[in-house]
């Protein structure tokens, strides 16, 4: 890829970053925290691609722990954030 | 499946964890947001195994992918052990499980950086090699980094600053040993030179932890949570993924405000915590626990300060979620509102182990939304507050933060419970808070305290209230 369009792709990855979350309560940062931290997750197809193209045994055994690590990151994430926010259901009704 | 379709479906991916990352920003959409995350994360995992990426001389290549087996496999012992460790965590643990979390993810950066380095050998280009660098020192820094905070969080050790003498030279001579070796990697390249790499940085972590205090462990996680996603855009250069370079850099943005956020709602200054490791000094030990009178109550002389108070501000901590006090806390609070009682919760914007945690204990409890009330709009109110009850906190209404210059907390925002007309404290032992700071309030004759487990505790005063 043209590092011209890596660059832009970085560098307005970084406003939209930065603007969707730049107004939040404190009462969301940690489900919000929590569910960034389960999207930096996707490192499990970065893990997958590496282990496809493995040839030594060295390499397949690494890759094959990023995989387990990275599926823990990611479902585990996204499965605790789902938890914390379940919790907030309750005054959604109320406020109906 | 073309290059350009598997491109296209990787942006959609791209656009979901945007929209999920605006939608985790307003508690309305917070659950939808999150889903939406992850319905992202599911494309961007399914289409690989549907793509045949070309060689690099333009060689087609077939599916299925290679090691499918091992592949499968390894996503099925990942699952088998994050999804129950997420589902049977408590919630006054959370906050060490999204530090555990957070620190595999960046293992796993590390580690898929390596194996692209070793399969790339000498044809890697010197971008791809500093961002293969960039990628293990701070994968492997947020790895070791989060596995301390985990450690502190889950009190398995000490929680205050850990500080040895000359501790700054070692972690100063550290980066530059890994910055040198970083050099040297670009420079020489070859296997051994990134594994040393790797472990400096791992020791670079822990050191760089170590002597962060308690109340500052939040931060730190959630800057560990900005570093790994940066590490995952790097990798997504190497592995030339455009939806991991999105991914990677909304989340090492949005992480990076999110953690000043977060320092600005404790007082802290970002910049004193991140370089607290070079500045932190020995603590003095605190003067040896001095035998001074508190006034000590019973759950009776509780009930009766409360059922005569017209304002009651409750103000929870961390002890009433360790003592899952959480419904007789609400119990309590039902039935000063049936006598006629003025009844609010004062959250402290980091009461409980991380911004925003005691909120979700308290909605875990059913506690009506419109009772809990921030700092900012309850502490003009302490002045017309006849009781305020403390549960389980300390630091969050010590007014050193606001008097003692110096001391850890100094600075912090706290709940001004000092301004009310009386002050109970339920509190397990006189041991002071997580920052380990003695809180003068205790000793302050408007002050009383109610000794033992605030469940059991709560129960008492909430039948003597019954029966008044």
């Amino acid at each position: 890829m043209e590092p011209i369009a890596i660059i832009s792709i970085f560098v307005l990855a970084v406003f939209v970053g930065f603007e969707v979350v730049s107004k939040v309560s404190s009462t969301l940062h940690t489900p919000l925290m929590s569910g960034a931290n389960a999207i930096h997750g996707v490192i499990l197809v970065g893990a997958i691609i590496v282990a496809s193209h493995s040839e030594t045994n060295l390499e397949l055994g690494l890759s094959v722990a990023a995989i387990i690590l990275a599926t823990i990151n990611m479902i585990g994430g996204f499965v605790v954030t789902d938890r914390m926010l379940e919790m907030f259901k309750g005054k959604k009704k109320e406020a109906k | 499946m073309s290059t350009f379709v598997y491109d296209l479906i990787g942006l959609s991916a791209g656009i979901c964890f945007v929209l999920a990352l605006k939608g985790l920003s307003s508690p309305k959409s917070a659950r939808r947001g999150n889903l939406i995350g992850a319905l992202g994360a599911t494309i961007a995992t399914a289409v690989i195994f549907f793509y045949a990426k070309p060689e690099s001389d333009g060689t087609p290549t077939s599916l299925p992918i290679e090691n499918l087996g091992w592949i499968l496999g390894a996503m099925a012992i990942g699952t088998l052990i994050g999804v129950p460790a997420a589902k049977k965590v408590q919630m006054t643990q959370m906050p060490q499980l999204v530090a555990l979390f957070n620190g595999v993810g960046g293992g796993a950066a590390a580690l898929v950086a390596i194996v692209e380095y070793l399969s790339l050998g000498n044809d890697a280009t010197t971008a791809e090699v500093i961002a293969t660098v960039f990628t293990v020192v701070v994968g492997c820094v947020s790895f070791s980094g989060s596995i301390i905070t985990f450690m502190k969080l889950q009190e398995l050790m000490t929680t205050r600053p850990v500080v040895f003498p000359g501790g700054r030279f070692v972690i100063a001579g550290t980066l530059v040993a890994v910055l040198g070796v970083s050099g040297w990697v670009v420079v020489a390249l070859g296997t051994t030179p990134l594994l040393i790499l790797a472990a400096l940085s791992l020791l670079f972590g822990i050191l760089f932890v170590l002597p962060v205090g308690g109340a500052d462990v939040p931060i730190v996680i959630s800057l560990l949570n900005a570093f790994t996603g940066l590490t995952v855009a790097a990798s997504g250069y190497v592995l030339d993924s455009t939806m991991l370079i999105i991914a990677g850099t909304l989340v090492g943005a949005s992480g990076t405000i999110l953690t000043r956020m977060m320092a600005e709602a404790m007082g802290r200054s970002l910049f004193g915590t991140l370089f607290g490791a070079f500045t932190a000094k020995p603590q003095e030990a605190s003067g040896a626990a001095e035998e001074r009178p508190v006034r000590s109550g019973s759950p009776d002389d509780v009930a009766i300060l409360l059922n005569y108070a017209r304002r009651v501000v409750i103000v929870p901590g961390f002890g009433l979620a360790v003592a899952q006090a959480q419904h007789t806390v609400r119990e309590l609070a039902d039935l000063l509102i049936a006598k006629g009682i003025d009844v609010a919760y004062g959250i402290h914007p980091v009461a409980g182990r991380m911004p925003g945690h005691m909120n979700v204990l308290l909605a875990e409890a059913n506690v009506p939304y419109e009772q809990l009330a921030e700092m900012d709009e309850v502490n003009p109110t302490f002045g017309q507050t006849d009781v305020a009850i403390v549960i389980g906190a300390n630091d969050v209404v010590n007014p050193a933060a606001e008097t003692t210059p110096g001391c850890p907390i100094y600075g912090m925002p706290i709940l001004q419970v000092s301004n009310a007309a009386n002050v109970i404290f339920l509190k397990r032992s006189m041991r002071p808070g997580f920052a380990g700071i003695e809180n003068e309030l205790l000793y302050d004759p408007k002050t009383m305290l109610l000794f033992g487990d605030a469940k059991a505790s709560l129960t008492k005063v909430v039948s003597a209230l019954k029966g008044l």
